[in-house]
């Protein structure tokens, strides 16, 4: 007999409202080509069509037709780590994001959590991430460093991959982080006397202000350096990606309304952000909301008004570098910025304007890292396995330094330096960085 | 669970035996259509596993379904009455690369593209270039037999192969062919293999041909107003004593299926353009390029576009690569065909293609490599549409008759495997499609590798349908 695949479980009503969920229309736009999987990070390292995009796209399906269970999908889909580097390379335009976050909620929505599971989940994506207060006081000092207090967080909501050993591998390569009074003095508002280039405000990111406080600083400095004028405002909250990323899409659309809604209230040229994956959550917060309603009219506001930082600092073209540095550097984009933002040139622009920099492309500089905002700390192994495969095309153009444009990647790189033994030698950085060691003066 | 999978998991180490339904399913399918779940997918990386395994499949009697990356357009892959995926995508990749005899030796996983990277290097080429060779592997293209658009002065996949290894369906390692250019001893088992869609052995090793790399490239778009202009455009430049490396056709419907797309600027309102690229020494391009332009003029060109630099080549190079997204948009399901025909047939066959169209009301439209007779018709369709697609499935059946009546085959770069499995005693003749047969059961007495392929099962129809 010739084995055709079969049906089981689910009513007809049941498997309706899961085709829904699981964009199941959507999957019909994979022609299963398989064009995707050269670009795919874990295909290569996990070396099974399960874990690729097509094959993820066609578990999904199949599920969505009720010839398997939700719980088949968990493990594909969470090893994914969503850099989408398979978006870019598709002949069809497939919406891989949308297909990944709607499997991500089905499968959120049907584990079974303890209670004390459902609680720790509440306080981390609804009063964690998105509170200042919460996240700068991690700033200070909680985060990694309580390590005791976070492996216990871990381990109840079922991250048990995460050994002490992994947590110290990052603690290592922490910067330095500012006092609790310097981060109380930043200035929230910073006006110009003579007429300003452009009118910016900053998003700052959860993660970006916590761990890279210098970063954020020095991301300021750039714009008022180009001229621009610029606003933090106080009430903006996390864009909403982990939220996303983990399933949790209508704590993710509550955040987006919120951020919508603040930034509304000032009358701004850009919205700036330095987070790669920030703004990609960003500039894809119409997707969120149903076209034609209000909401989806001011997203799309919102969203034409987010640029990355290197965006900004090439339209201002305000600055001039003074300070010749004698570096050889290597760039790792953001894979968010590449494949959601579509943002590719402007770093490398601006890195090619610093006297002395002699920039170095790696081999396959658009394959992922292994960060991919929470896997690398959920996923550790998997995440090392893709690290050592990006080191190894780090290390083939022996640089002096890395320059990357988001959070998540800045740590994995500097873990990844320390990893292949070079941190005597490679120095990873944010692009903002790299800039201001430039000495970066107005035109 | 079986006992012979139990056996498998003493062959191969652990992780590469896959029982799980979610590893199963992922194996299930090709590019093309249908969807059948193996028992088992294995990741042989050594031909003693191979060897162990293909024993143990005729012991038991279980079918094995060799697979590269499952990028076939005809289903050559799929697993169609279970058993066992070869999964030999993960087999260790070498490239041995020997200038001064212009061969080179490769194992089964490497990828096609990669060969011809390799070769570059020293000032050679890998020919064959299906669409897919950075993603595909060589031992998928050796059993399909792939072609690509440099098949027109180049040829296919077989045209490069001077030697094989092998493991018979029976687990016996054999190697056909050698390492020299001529070699008539005995039999072309070489030629047998390649093409033979995974159904005589599983390929380990192969010796190919590689060729001096031409030193530059002329790229050349022409539209036409009418589609037979075009067609002659083709012969005449053939029959001038000009060999292009590529004749790329597309038709009206994917010009503006392109064009809407993503505008880049093709002519719309053309008929149909041909997109030519010469390769040779840059003085003889001259020459040629001047000629060929006589002769697109003396045709009635509309239009002829000789790029300047080698970015705005790429740009029409590109425009033709954007033709498969940009025909997606129209709808989402397509059956891509690769019917072939003598070159002088081409304007015949798009207008059966029109003809075929109207019959059963479905969206085709037509591109491809025209200048080897080579055309991909493409059915679009969406196959949640259980009406349309049965009117899509005497549609395509109509293309495979027209092509055969035409004088030309079912495929030309593809393969049959289970899509045009119903049609090949058309084309082949009762006696000599036994004679196909009678090859296979002798290579293979027990079926087990690639049962369902090729050869079709008593009044086996087309099915595009999955229920």
């Amino acid at each position: 007999m010739r084995k055709k695949a079969r049906n089981w479980c689910f009513g007809m009503s049941n498997l309706k409202a899961l085709q829904e969920k699981l964009n199941y229309d959507k999957t019909f736009d994979c022609v299963q080509c398989g064009y995707c999987l050269p670009a795919c990070p874990t295909y290569e390292t996990m070396e099974r069509e399960t874990h690729s995009p097509r094959g993820r796209i066609n578990l999904v399906k199949m599920v969505a037709e009720g010839k398997g269970t939700v719980q088949d999908l968990e493990n594909p889909i969470e090893k994914c780590l969503g850099c989408m580097a398979c978006t870019t390379v598709c002949p069809t335009n497939v919406q891989y994001g949308q297909i990944l976050e709607g499997a991500k909620q089905v499968i959120d929505e049907q584990k079974v959590k303890s209670p004390t599971q459902k609680k720790l989940e509440q306080f981390l994506f609804q009063s964690f991430f998105p509170s200042q207060k919460w996240m700068n006081t991690l700033g200070h000092a909680t985060w990694l460093y309580q390590k005791s207090g976070f492996q216990k967080v871990a381990q109840t909501l079922g991250w048990t991959k995460l050994a002490p050993n992994h947590l110290d591998a990052f603690e290592r390569v922490l910067p330095d982080l500012p006092s609790p009074k310097r981060r109380k003095k930043r200035v929230k508002r910073y006006m110009r006397k003579r007429p300003a280039s452009a009118k910016v405000a900053f998003f700052t990111g959860c993660i970006m202000d916590s761990m890279f406080f210098e970063s954020n600083e020095n991301t300021i400095e750039l714009l008022l350096r180009s001229g621009a004028e610029v606003v933090i405002p106080e009430q903006q909250t996390c864009c909403g990606a982990l939220h996303a990323h983990s399933g949790k899409i209508s704590s993710s659309v509550d955040l987006a309304k919120k951020n919508i809604a603040v930034f509304e209230e000032e009358n701004v040229d850009y919205i700036v952000n330095n987070a790669g994956g920030c703004g990609a959550r960003m500039i894809e917060y119409h997707h969120l909301f149903e076209k034609g309603s209000a909401w989806y009219e001011r997203a799309l506001t919102f969203v034409s008004k987010v640029k990355d930082i290197s965006e900004v600092l090439v339209e201002l073209d305000g600055l001039e570098f003074k300070c010749s540095l004698d570096k050889t550097i290597t760039y790792q984009p953001s894979c968010h910025m590449t494949n959601v933002q579509k943002v590719t040139e402007p770093p490398l622009e601006l890195i090619g304007k610093i006297p002395g920099v002699q920039l170095k492309a790696m081999d396959r500089p658009d394959f992922c890292c292994g960060s991919a905002g929470v896997y690398n700390i959920v996923n550790y192994e998997d995440s090392m396995e893709i690290l050592d495969v990006k080191m190894e095309d780090v290390c083939g153009v022996n640089p002096d330094g890395i320059v990357t444009s988001n959070p998540g990647c800045l740590l994995q790189m500097k873990l990844g330096v320390e990893r292949s033994g070079k941190s005597n030698q490679i120095d990873a950085v944010h692009l903002v960085d790299l800039l201001i060691q430039a000495d970066p003066q107005p035109k | 669970m079986e006992s012979w999978i139990e056996r498998l998991k003493e062959i191969l180490p652990e992780k590469r035996v896959m029982t799980d339904l979610a590893d199963r399913y992922s194996y299930s399918f090709d590019a093309s259509f249908g969807e059948y779940l193996p028992d088992v997918v294995v990741q042989p990386q050594q031909k003693s596993e191979i060897v162990s395994i293909l024993k143990l499949a005729n012991l038991h009697k279980i079918p094995v379904y060799p697979r590269g990356q499952g990028t076939c357009l005809s289903g050559g892959p799929l697993p169609v009455y279970g058993g066992i995926v070869l999964d030999m995508s993960q087999w260790p990749k070498t490239i041995d690369l020997r200038p001064e005899d212009l061969i080179v030796s490769v194992s089964p996983s490497v990828l096609t593209a990669d060969i011809n990277k390799a070769a570059e290097e020293h000032g050679l080429m890998y020919a064959p270039d299906p669409s897919s060779a950075h993603v595909a592997t060589i031992g998928g293209n050796l059993a399909e037999n792939s072609g690509g658009p440099r098949g027109l002065k180049y040829g296919v996949t077989k045209d490069h192969v001077i030697g094989l290894e092998v493991i018979t369906p029976e687990g016996e390692i054999i190697r056909t062919g050698g390492q020299t250019i001529k070699n008539v001893t005995g039999y072309d088992l070489t030629k047998l293999i390649v093409g033979s869609e995974g159904t005589l052995g599983v390929i380990t090793e192969a010796t190919l041909k590689l060729m001096p790399k031409p030193p530059a490239v002329q790229t050349m778009m022409v539209s036409f107003d009418k589609v037979r202009s075009a067609g002659e455009a083709i012969s005449k430049t053939l029959t001038s004593g000009i060999l292009p490396s590529k004749m790329e056709f597309m038709d009206q419907a994917c010009i503006q299926a392109v064009e809407n797309f993503k505008p880049i600027g093709l002519p719309v309102e053309a008929a149909a353009i041909v997109i030519i690229e010469l390769d040779g020494h840059p003085e003889t391009l001259k020459i040629e390029r001047k000629l060929v332009e006589d002769i697109m003029k003396k045709i009635g060109a509309t239009d002829i576009i000789i790029p300047k630099t080698e970015k705005d080549a790429d740009e029409i190079w590109h425009a033709r690569k954007q033709v498969s997204p940009a025909i997606a948009q129209i709808k989402p399901t397509k059956v891509s065909e690769d019917a072939t025909v003598p070159r002088s047939k081409i304007p015949d066959l798009i207008e059966r293609l029109q003809v075929i169209k109207e019959k059963y009301d479905v969206e085709i439209v037509v591109f491809g490599h025209a200048g080897d007779g080579n055309l991909h018709p493409n059915v679009l369709c969406d196959k949640r549409d259980h009406e349309e697609m049965a009117r899509v499935e005497q549609a395509v059946g109509e293309i495979f008759e027209a092509a055969i009546e035409l004088g030309g085959t079912l495929s030309g770069e593809h393969g049959i495997g289970t899509m045009k499995a119903p049609f090949m005693e058309q084309e082949l003749g009762e006696i000599g499609l036994d004679m196909m047969k009678r090859v296979k059961e002798a290579w293979d007495p027990n079926g087990i590798m690639n049962p369902g392929k090729i050869f079709a099962e008593k009044s086996q129809k087309l099915v595009l349908r999955n229920e």
